[in-house]
């Protein structure tokens, strides 16, 4: 049985920061993720990330453009400790080696994004998540770290509250182990999958939030989900924010530059729940052209596009028919990313370590990056503060789990009894009589209703006819039989397990979507369509009850220095 | 759209061999190769194993042979297929690397050369309190090697790896390239120096199948050039191997008008490691047949080309 003082599952951003500074502190630290690291979706990140490093910017500003854009929902502690550090994250990446963009002067470049009071985002092209995940699995080589590639993790070990660790499958072999550690850290991405269509990638599939809530920990504001502005029509893929921060315009069918009446202001570069919201109206009242507006880069002119945005050039061309040199490109909004996830305080512990019990959680497991929620991006986060998580809220785990690790004794693990569930379960599902459902049907019936009925506007009815289909699909689950029963590589088998873990998550998105009677950030009611901080300024909780049912709780939200205000751009 | 899709399968659990499976696929217009074994997988037979995550070129998980050239699935879009290529599209495992199942490789050799060559910047001196000052272009200039995004199309495709394992290869060296490049970087002569060693930049026969196979543009042979320029200039290059790689590569076009490969090798690396270092290479080409003609014969024309080299004073 392997065992390791600290273990993190994920090999993204989160979880290699998270493991590089573990190590740093001299723990016996080792990395399970289900893809090779730099598969991991963080390299999708193509715009950049936020932090107050020019000299006309402070963090303060940055702190204040999250707090607003959260819509009073994040904790402001949090946000404070998040814009506060970010500047040394950003240099500490740089002197590892990160490309970003420069000034004429040599120091790192930012560039505009939405919501932002000014340029903060700091970038590579557009493929910065691809050049950090890149460096820090560079870092991570350089260390030494033991990696676990392409190994599942298909549960928690829990005793008595107290993580255990976890076990896992090899997925080139099918062999079942039992993994040992004092602390555990999951790091395991955002949902995506739980949507269709969805920027995220086929691996993003909730895996993370799901284990946490089986094993005990807390869901905190699920139904806190954004729809990005610009994805594209054919398969959901995303053009940057980045695109609007160098000066794209959005057009409507009639060539206006609509934002200007919904942001007068900020325009295009308002906050993402403002200008999804703006298009869907725009395309609800006629002036869409197949579902779909336009992004228009062509004033940009063909140098900035091919050094700045190159990657959008060509995403345009293959999955759009568009060169946008000539042409502007159809996009919609599309889902891209969960704000809310597995309740952690600002050191990535999942358990209330004040002892009074605030909220429910599993001592000695932690979460960071778009798994956890600190929470920094409350009802709608802003664009490049995502990347930003992931860097100091990794760091800061690794350092929590560090302290826990050292004052904690091995738990003891039954390894028999647990590889024996791991392999029953997987018996059970290759014994069933095959010509049954097939997984891929009723995921796609899962992300469909998901995104008809809790997508960017919302009611009462339609999100009752989503939970409904969900818990539909999930009584339909055990029916599901596989054409492949073998050990080696067999994604077959892993889909079924993925969806079963993207049912529990996104029945607590559903609950927790009914429940929050106002429109606030992301969460935009039709039947409420304002926001209610006297009833509502609170973050929504979901835990497992004793019958393991989802129970509905809310806890408060942390305030410091900016009292909730109206929120125009 | 509707296509054929002819799928190389090999479960290392059944007794049937390597084999050839075709599906019918109907696809979206602009549905790229990906999307056809998905729906194959999804809908038709889920016993379809394959790697993918991003479906926007930029994880790297998807690399795999398509009609014989190793390409990105999600990049690939059928239409362009169907109209350049014909109507059947084939896919098989990438090359150079030992398949697991059906379109899924091991790539722990690949790995294991990236790792190799010190993947991560080693500055040397103070450390700056913030960032380091470099210019944009400094940075943009090394943007093209970082676009790599480790799918393994190049390796795939290398011609040399073919026959000699020992070569780091396109997709390592275009990552050396990064850091000997990085002014931030303070081991720049130890990084020449090992990548001028047998196995490293001289090994690189110029043959375009890793520019060809990139997804992503980073053209991983001119990163080799790149570097051999860099050996050469920071005259790292103490046994010459650059030098008489170049006056060799002269001599030979000069004589024959063409390449000749044979002669090169024993210029470049010169006695005794041609002898007895690449004669095992040597001999893995010739069972291979993929060994340049011992004797080597001049072009036609090849008086003309002396010529040209007289012209220009070389
Ligand atoms: C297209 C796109 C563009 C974006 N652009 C930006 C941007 O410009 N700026 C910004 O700030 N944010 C951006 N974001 C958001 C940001 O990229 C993500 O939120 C962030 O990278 C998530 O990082 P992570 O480390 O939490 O998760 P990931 O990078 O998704 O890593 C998750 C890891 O968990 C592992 N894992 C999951 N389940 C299991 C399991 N069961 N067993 C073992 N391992 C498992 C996976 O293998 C993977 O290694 C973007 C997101 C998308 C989709
Ligand atoms: S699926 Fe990521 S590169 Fe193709």
């Amino acid at each position: 049985m392997p065992q390791h003082q600290v273990l993190i599952v994920g090999g993204g951003l989160a979880g290699m920061r998270a493991a590089q500074k573990a190590q740093e502190l001299g723990m016996d630290v080792a990395m399970i993720s289900k893809i090779f690291p730099t598969r991991s979706h963080s390299a999708a990140a193509q715009g950049g990330v936020q932090a107050a490093v020019s000299e006309d910017d402070s963090w303060e500003s940055h702190a204040y453009d999250t707090v607003k854009g959260s819509d009073y929902l994040g904790d402001q502690d949090a946000i404070e400790i998040l814009c506060s550090e970010a500047p040394d994250d950003i240099y500490s990446l740089e002197r590892m080696g990160v490309v970003f963009n420069r000034t004429e002067e040599g120091k790192i470049d930012a560039r505009a994004f939405g919501g932002t009071s000014v340029k903060r985002t700091c970038y590579v092209a557009d493929q910065t998540g691809q050049v950090l995940l890149h460096v820090m699995w560079e870092q991570l080589i350089k260390s030494g770290l033991k990696v676990y590639s392409e190994w599942f993790v298909m549960d928690l070990i829990v005793e008595d509250n107290k993580v255990a660790g976890c076990v896992a499958m090899e997925i080139p072999t099918g062999k079942i182990e039992v993994f040992r550690s004092k602390s555990l850290i999951l790091a395991t991405g955002g949902i995506g999958q739980v949507y269709s269509p969805t920027t995220n990638g086929l691996v993003v599939t909730a895996d993370g939030q799901a284990l946490a809530y089986k094993a005990g920990a807390t869901l905190m504001d699920m139904e806190m989900v954004q729809h990005h502005p610009t994805t594209m029509q054919a398969n959901g893929v995303l053009i940057t924010e980045g695109a609007r921060g160098e000066g794209a315009y959005l057009l409507n069918s009639k060539g206006e530059r609509f934002m200007e009446k919904y942001a007068p202001n900020m325009k295009e570069l308002a906050s993402r729940d403002v200008v999804s919201r703006a298009e869907t109206m725009e395309i609800r009242e006629g002036r869409g052209v197949d579902g779909c507006v336009f992004l228009d880069l062509r004033h940009l002119g063909r140098d900035l596009i091919m050094t700045k945005l190159s990657q959008i050039y060509e995403l345009s061309r293959d999955y759009a028919n568009t060169n946008i040199l000539e042409a502007p490109v159809p996009i919609q909004p599309g889902h891209h990313y969960i704000m809310g996830g597995i309740k952690t305080d600002v050191d990535g512990r999942t358990w209330d370590v004040s002892g009074q019990n605030r909220w429910q959680g599993v001592e000695g497991l932690f979460a960071a990056g778009e798994c956890a929620n600190v929470s920094v991006h409350g009802g709608n986060r802003l664009g490049g503060n995502s990347l930003l998580d992931t860097i100091v809220f990794g760091r800061r785990s690794g350092q929590g789990s560090t302290d826990y690790a050292k004052s904690t004794d091995w738990v003891n693990i039954d390894e028999n009894s647990v590889i024996r569930g791991a392999e029953d379960k997987i018996k059970e599902i290759f014994a069933r009589p095959s010509g049954g459902l097939r997984t891929a049907n009723l995921r796609s019936e899962m992300g469909s209703a998901m995104n008809d009925g809790i997508a960017v506007f919302r009611n009462e009815e339609g999100m009752k006819k989503t939970l409904e289909s969900v818990r539909s699909v999930r009584d339909r689950f055990p029916k599901i039989s596989l054409d492949n029963k073998g050990k080696i590589f067999n994604t077959d088998l892993l889909s079924v397990l993925e969806l079963e873990f993207m049912l529990d998550v996104a029945e607590v998105i559903g609950i927790g979507a009914i429940e929050r009677k106002e429109s606030r950030g992301a969460h935009a009611r039709e039947d409420y369509p304002d926001r209610n901080d006297e009833e509502y300024l609170k973050h929504t909780v979901v835990n497992l009850d004793e019958n393991g049912e989802p129970k509905l709780n809310y806890i408060p939200v942390t305030m410091t220095q900016w009292e909730p205000q109206v929120r125009t751009y | 759209m509707d296509a054929t899709f002819k799928v190389q399968r090999y479960d290392p659990e059944s007794q049937e061999g390597s084999h050839y499976e075709e599906f019918e696929v109907d696809l979206p217009e602009y549905g790229s190769v990906l999307e056809g074994l998905l729906d194959i997988r999804d809908h038709q037979d889920g016993s379809l194993s394959l790697r993918c995550s991003c479906r926007s070129a930029i994880c790297g998980s998807c690399s795999m042979k398509i009609n014989g050239e190793s390409r990105l699935a999600c990049k690939a879009m059928v239409s362009d297929i169907k109209e350049t290529e014909g109507d059947i599209i084939t896919v098989e495992p990438m090359g150079n690397m030992p398949v697991i199942k059906d379109l899924v490789v091991n790539m722990d050799m690949f790995w294991e050369k990236v790792e190799k060559i010190e993947p991560y910047l080693q500055p040397t001196g103070p450390e700056p309190e913030k960032e380091y000052l470099v210019s944009n272009d400094e940075m943009m200039k090394l943007a093209v090697a970082m676009n790599c995004i480790m799918c393994g199309a190049c390796v795939s495709d290398c011609t040399v790896l073919e026959v000699d394992k020992t070569f780091l290869g396109p997709a390592a060296l275009a990552k050396a390239f990064r850091f000997a490049a990085d002014p931030r970087d303070g081991a720049q002569e130890e990084r020449l120096e090992s990548y001028n060693e047998p196995t490293g930049v001289w090994d690189c026969t110029r043959c375009f199948m890793c520019v060809q196979a990139c997804p992503k543009d980073v053209a991983p042979m001119e990163r080799i050039m790149d570097i051999r320029s860099m050996v050469v200039e920071n005259e790292i290059d103490k046994k010459g191997r650059g030098q008489r790689h170049i006056q060799g590569f002269i001599d030979g076009v000069k004589h024959s008008g063409r390449l000749d490969e044979f002669g090169l090798a024993r210029k470049t690396f010169g006695f005794p490691i041609w002898a007895f270092e690449l004669a095992d290479l040597g001999i893995r080409r010739i069972l291979r047949l993929r060994l340049p003609p011992i004797i080597h014969k001049s072009i036609k024309s090849a008086k003309n080309v002396k010529k040209i080299f007289e012209n220009l004073g070389v």
